[in-house]
C-alpha cells in the first residue's frame, strides 16, 4: 500500500472499476456483436461465404469503400482547419460556429438525405439544369458521397477541438518566438500533439461513413449492384427474407473494429509512443 | 507503413474498377426496373427468362437492373429523378403520384395493359401460431380480448394499408356499412396491436422471431415466405373475405423515351402476362392472372371472396385520403 | 478561415437552407398547427427526453470506461478499446434489430427484465436503450485523447501536497475532463435526437406512446407532404441548434473558470 505510486488507485478500486467497465462494454457492445455473428452463421459457413461472394455484395463493398475514401479525407481536412480556427483564434460567433458544426448530428438521417434531393433532385433547385446536361448526382455516386460527407462532417473537428482546447496554444507561441513559420509549426508542433485526437476523429468518421444508412438510403435509388452501399445491401437482404445473408454482410462492417485496432498499433509503432500517459 | 501503402493501392484500384464499370459497350440495352421489397426473387427469374428470349430475338445484349425498397419510398425516388424505365410497385396509388407529381406517365396508365396493369395479384391472410392456439378463423376474432395482432404501420407501409382495408371490408359487410360500428371495430382491432413496425419485414420479425402477438396480418406471398424461413412455427388462416391486392406495373414513359427504351420496356411488361412468367408468379406465391395457370396453384392459393380497391373503396387516391392521410380514419383510432 | 467557412456553407448551410425554404412553402399558421399538434408534441417529448437521458447515461458510463481503457492494463483491453466504435459501424437497422432481439420479452436480457416487471422493448425504455447504444462512442472518443494527453505531473504535484486520490480526481482531474465530457454529451444528445433506423425497430411506434419525431417526418413524406415534413424537420433543427448553442456557450464559461 505504501509503495503504491501516488497516481494510481488501490488494487480494490482498480479491480472494481475494471470489472464495471468490462461489464458495461460486454452488455452494451459485445452481446449485440455476438448476436449479429450468431445470426450470420445460423445457416452455416457456406451461406455466410456465399452471401459475401455474390456480385451485388461485392459491388456494395466496393461502393462503400469508395464513398468513405472520398468523404473521410475531405472531412479530415475540414476538421483540421476548423479546429485550428476555433481554438487558436478568439472571435465573435465562435459558439455559433461550433453549434453549426455540430448540427449535422442532430439532423435526422432522413432529412440529411432529403436536403440533397431538394437541391439536386428532378424537382429540386438544380434538377432541371442537371437533367439537361445529363449530369447525375442524386441516385448516383456523387449523391451518395454528398450524403456521407454531410453526416460525417463534424467528427474530426469535434474530436480535435476539446483536445486543442485543453492544450492551449503555448507551444505554438513558443515556436513563433523561435521564428518558425505557419506550416512548420503545424507539422512539427501541432500535429504531433493532436495525433491521437486526429486518429479517433478519423476512425469515427470512417466508421460512420461506412455504416451510414438513413441518409444514403434516400439518395441511393437502391439499384442492385450499382448504387447499393453495404448497409443498404444489408437492409435489402433483410427485406427479402434473407436473414442470415443480411447479417453476414453486417459482420463485415464489424470487422472495422479490427481496422481501428490495426491503425492504433500502427501509429504507436510509427511514433514509438504508447497511447496514455504511462 | 505497409498497411497504408496497401490501402492506398486498394482504394486506387477500386476507383479504377469503378470507372471501368461505367463504360458500357455500344450494343447493350439497359433497363431499370424499380420495384418494391418482396418481388426480388420473382424478378430474378423473370429477368433471366426475358433476357434470354429478347436477346435471341433482337441480337443485342440486354441488362435489366433492379431496385427494391418500400413502395412509397421507391415512388418518391422516381419522382425525384431515379431513372426508372419501368415501375412495378405495391399499389396503384404509388404509380398515380408519378403522373400527378412529376408527369412521368399519362394519367390513364392503368388502362395500358390488361387486367388493370396488374399481371399478378395477391391478398391479405391471417398468419397464426402453429396449432392456432387462440382459435382464430376470421377478422372478427381479432378484437377478442387477449388477442394480440401484429401489423405494420399504415402510415409508413403500403402492405399495412392493404391490411387495414381488408379488415375494413370485412367490418363493412358484417355491420352493413354502418360507419360508426366499422370504426369501432377498427379501433378495437388496433387496441390489440402492441407494436407498429414501419415495414412488413419488421413486423414479420416481431411476430415470428420475437414471438410477440397471436396473429399477423400479412401479404399471402410473404406468409409463405415466413413458413419457409421459420418452418413449423406458423399456420396460414384464410378469412371469410379479404381484399384483392393488385400490384401494378407501368412503363415510365418520359424516362423510357429519353433512353429510347419504350419498345423493350413495353415488351418486358407484356412478357409478365405470358404463360412462362405467370407460372413463375405462381411459383413465388403470387396469384397468376391467367385462370388456367392459377388453377394449378389452387391448393396453395385457394379462391376466396375478395373486395377490390376500385369497386369498394373508390380507388387509391380516395382510399388514401379517407383513411391514411392526416386526419383520416386511421388517425381517429389514436385519440389520446 | 476561408476554407472552413466555404466548406461549411457548401455542405451544411446551403442544404439546410433548402430545407427551410421548402418549409417556408407553408405559412406561419400552418407551421404553428403542425408543430403544436398533440401528436408532434408527444413525439417531441419522447425524442428530447429519451435523448437527454441517454446522453447523460452515456456520459457517466463513458467516463468510467474511458478511464479504465486509458489508465489500466488488463487482458483484452485493446480489443475492448477497438470495439467502442462498433455502434457507428453497424448499420442502424442491424443495431435496431439486434437490440430488439436482446431486449424483447423472449430475448437474452429482456426475459430477465420481464421477471422483475420491466418491459424494455416496445416501450420508451427501448428508445432510451437504442439511443444510449448509438451515443456511447461519442463520449469515450472525445474523452480519450484528452485523458491520454494528460501527463502525471499535476496529479503527482497534488498528491505531494497531501491530497487523497479521490480528492485529486474530483478537484484536479475531473475539471480537466469537463470540456470533453460536455462535448461528448452534446454530440451524443444531438445524434440521439435525429436517430431513426435503430429506434423504429425497438420502439413499437405506437402513436402518443413510443413515436419519435423522425418517424413523423417519414410518415409525412409517405403522404408526399414534403412541406409538412420540412416543417417538422426545421422545428427539430431550431430546437437542437439552440440547445447546442447553449451547451457550447456553457462550455466556454466552464472553460474560462477552469483556466
Amino acid at each position: 500500500m505504501e509503495n503504491r505510486p501516488v497516481t494510481t488507485e488501490s488494487p480494490f478500486v482498480k479491480g472494481l472499476l475494471i470489472t464495471s467497465a468490462v461489464v458495461i462494454l460486454t452488455l452494451f457492445l459485445l452481446m449485440p456483436l455476438f448476436a449479429v455473428f450468431a445470426e450470420a452463421f445460423r445457416r452455416g459457413w457456406e451461406v455466410f461465404i456465399a452471401s459475401l461472394n455474390e456480385e451485388a455484395a461485392l459491388s456494395a463493398i466496393k461502393l462503400t469503400l469508395l464513398a468513405a475514401a472520398v468523404s473521410v479525407p475531405l472531412n479530415t481536412l475540414f476538421g483540421l482547419s476548423a479546429a485550428w480556427l476555433v481554438t487558436k483564434f478568439r472571435f465573435k460567433g465562435r459558439a455559433f460556429l461550433l453549434s453549426m458544426i455540430d448540427l449535422p448530428f442532430a439532423v435526422s438521417p432522413v432529412i440529411a438525405g432529403l436536403v440533397w434531393v431538394l437541391m439536386f433532385g428532378a424537382q429540386g433547385w438544380f434538377g432541371p439544369w442537371l437533367a439537361e446536361r445529363d449530369i447525375e448526382i442524386i441516385f448516383a455516386l456523387p449523391g451518395i458521397i454528398l450524403a456521407t460527407v454531410f453526416v460525417t462532417f463534424p467528427f474530426v473537428a469535434r474530436e480535435l477541438i476539446p483536445l486543442m482546447e485543453a492544450q492551449g496554444s503555448d507551444q505554438e507561441e513558443a515556436a513563433v518566438t523561435l521564428g518558425a513559420g505557419g506550416w512548420s509549426i503545424f507539422w512539427r508542433v501541432t500535429l504531433p500533439n493532436i495525433k491521437w485526437g486526429l486518429l479517433y476523429g478519423v476512425l469515427l468518421c470512417n466508421a460512420r461513413a461506412m455504416g451510414e444508412f438513413g441518409a444514403v438510403s434516400v439518395v441511393s435509388g437502391h439499384i442492385r449492384g450499382k448504387t447499393n452501399t453495404l448497409p443498404l445491401h444489408v437492409e435489402v437482404l433483410y427485406n427479402e427474407y434473407q436473414f442470415s445473408a443480411a447479417f453476414a454482410c453486417a459482420t463485415l462492417l464489424a470487422f472495422l473494429a479490427l481496422v481501428t485496432l490495426g491503425l492504433k498499433s500502427l501509429l504507436e509503432q510509427v511514433t514509438g509512443q504508447k497511447a496514455g500517459g504511462h | 507503413m505497409k498497411i497504408v501503402r496497401k490501402s492506398i493501392l486498394l482504394i486506387s484500384s477500386l476507383l479504377l474498377l469503378n470507372s471501368c464499370g461505367k463504360k458500357e459497350s455500344g450494343g447493350t440495352v439497359k433497363l431499370l426496373n424499380v420495384s418494391y421489397d418482396p418481388t426480388r426473387e420473382y424478378y430474378v427469374d423473370v429477368n433471366r427468362a426475358f433476357t434470354a428470349e429478347w436477346e435471341k430475338a433482337n441480337g443485342k445484349k440486354l441488362v435489366i437492373e433492379q431496385s427494391h425498397g418500400g413502395s412509397g419510398k421507391q415512388a418518391r425516388s422516381v419522382i425525384d429523378g431515379l431513372d426508372a424505365d419501368v415501375v412495378t410497385l405495391a399499389l396503384a396509388g404509388d404509380i398515380d403520384v408519378l403522373s400527378r407529381e412529376a408527369d412521368l406517365l399519362p394519367k390513364d396508365w392503368q388502362s395500358k395493359l390488361a387486367d388493370n396493369s396488374s399481371p399478378y395479384t395477391s391478398t391479405i391472410v391471417l398468419v397464426v401460431r402453429k396449432g392456432n392456439p387462440k382459435g382464430i378463423s376470421d377478422w372478427g376474432d381479432l378484437v377478442k380480448p387477449g388477442v394480440q395482432v401484429i401489423t405494420p404501420n399504415p402510415k409508413t407501409s403500403g402492405g399495412a394499408r392493404w391490411n387495414y382495408l381488408a379488415a375494413w371490408a370485412w367490418a363493412a359487410k358484417e355491420y352493413g356499412g354502418d360507419e360508426a360500428k366499422i370504426l369501432d371495430y377498427i379501433t378495437r382491432l388496433f387496441k390489440n396491436v402492441p407494436v407498429l413496425d414501419t415495414g412488413a419485414r419488421g413486423s414479420t420479425t416481431t411476430f415470428a422471431q420475437r414471438g410477440i402477438g397471436d396473429v399477423f396480418l400479412s401479404w399471402e406471398n410473404e406468409a409463405y415466405l415466413i413458413e419457409k424461413e421459420f418452418p413449423g412455427k406458423t399456420e396460414i388462416v384464410y378469412p371469410s373475405i379479404s381484399i384483392l391486392a393488385e400490384p401494378p406495373v407501368a412503363v415510365v414513359e418520359k424516362n423510357a423515351k429519353k433512353h429510347d427504351t419504350t419498345e423493350v420496356a413495353r415488351t418486358y411488361l407484356e412478357f409478365l402476362y405470358t404463360d412462362k412468367a405467370q407460372e413463375l408468379a405462381g411459383k413465388h406465391f403470387y396469384r397468376p392472372r391467367n385462370a388456367g395457370i392459377a388453377k394449378r396453384f389452387v391448393d396453395k392459393l385457394p379462391e376466396l371472396p375478395l373486395v377490390s380497391i376500385d369497386a369498394d373503396f373508390g380507388g387509391w387516391e380516395k382510399a388514401q385520403k379517407t383513411h391514411f392521410d392526416d386526419g383520416g380514419t386511421f388517425d381517429k383510432i389514436y385519440q389520446p | 478561415m476561408g476554407f472552413t467557412v466555404l466548406y461549411l456553407s457548401l455542405i451544411i448551410i446551403i442544404p439546410l437552407a433548402a430545407l427551410f425554404i421548402k418549409a417556408a412553402g407553408l405559412g406561419p399558421a400552418e407551421w404553428w398547427e403542425i408543430l403544436t399538434s398533440r401528436r408532434v408534441l408527444a413525439a417531441a417529448k419522447l425524442t428530447f427526453g429519451a435523448s437527454a437521458a441517454a446522453a447523460t447515461v452515456s456520459m457517466i458510463f463513458g467516463l468510467l470506461v474511458t478511464w479504465v481503457l486509458v489508465r489500466y492494463e488488463f487482458p483484452g483491453r485493446r480489443i475492448l478499446d477497438a470495439m467502442v466504435d462498433l455502434p457507428f459501424a453497424l448499420p442502424t437497422a442491424v443495431a435496431g434489430i439486434t437490440l430488439t432481439q436482446m431486449y424483447a420479452p423472449n430475448g437474452w436480457i429482456g426475459q430477465h427484465l420481464e421477471k422483475v416487471g420491466v418491459q424494455a422493448a416496445y416501450n420508451p425504455i427501448g428508445v432510451f436503450i437504442a439511443l444510449t447504444f448509438i451515443g456511447f462512442p461519442f463520449v469515450v472518443r472525445t474523452l480519450q485523447p484528452v485523458m491520454e494527453d494528460l501527463g502525471k505531473e499535476i496529479e503527482e504535484a497534488a498528491a505531494t501536497l497531501g491530497a487523497g486520490r479521490w480528492t485529486v480526481f474530483r478537484r484536479v482531474l475531473l475539471p480537466m475532463f469537463v470540456p470533453a465530457l460536455v462535448t461528448g454529451f452534446a454530440l451524443a444528445f444531438a445524434r440521439a435526437i435525429g436517430e431513426y433506423g435503430s429506434v423504429i425497430f425497438i420502439s413499437g411506434n405506437l402513436p402518443f406512446k413510443t413515436e419519435i419525431l423522425p418517424l413523423l417526418i417519414v410518415a409525412q413524406l409517405e403522404q408526399f407532404k414534403y412541406e409538412a415534413a420540412a416543417v417538422i424537420a426545421a422545428g427539430m433543427l431550431i430546437v437542437s441548434f439552440l440547445m447546442l448553442l447553449i451547451i457550447n456557450l456553457l462550455q466556454r464559461r466552464l472553460d474560462w473558470q477552469h483556466r
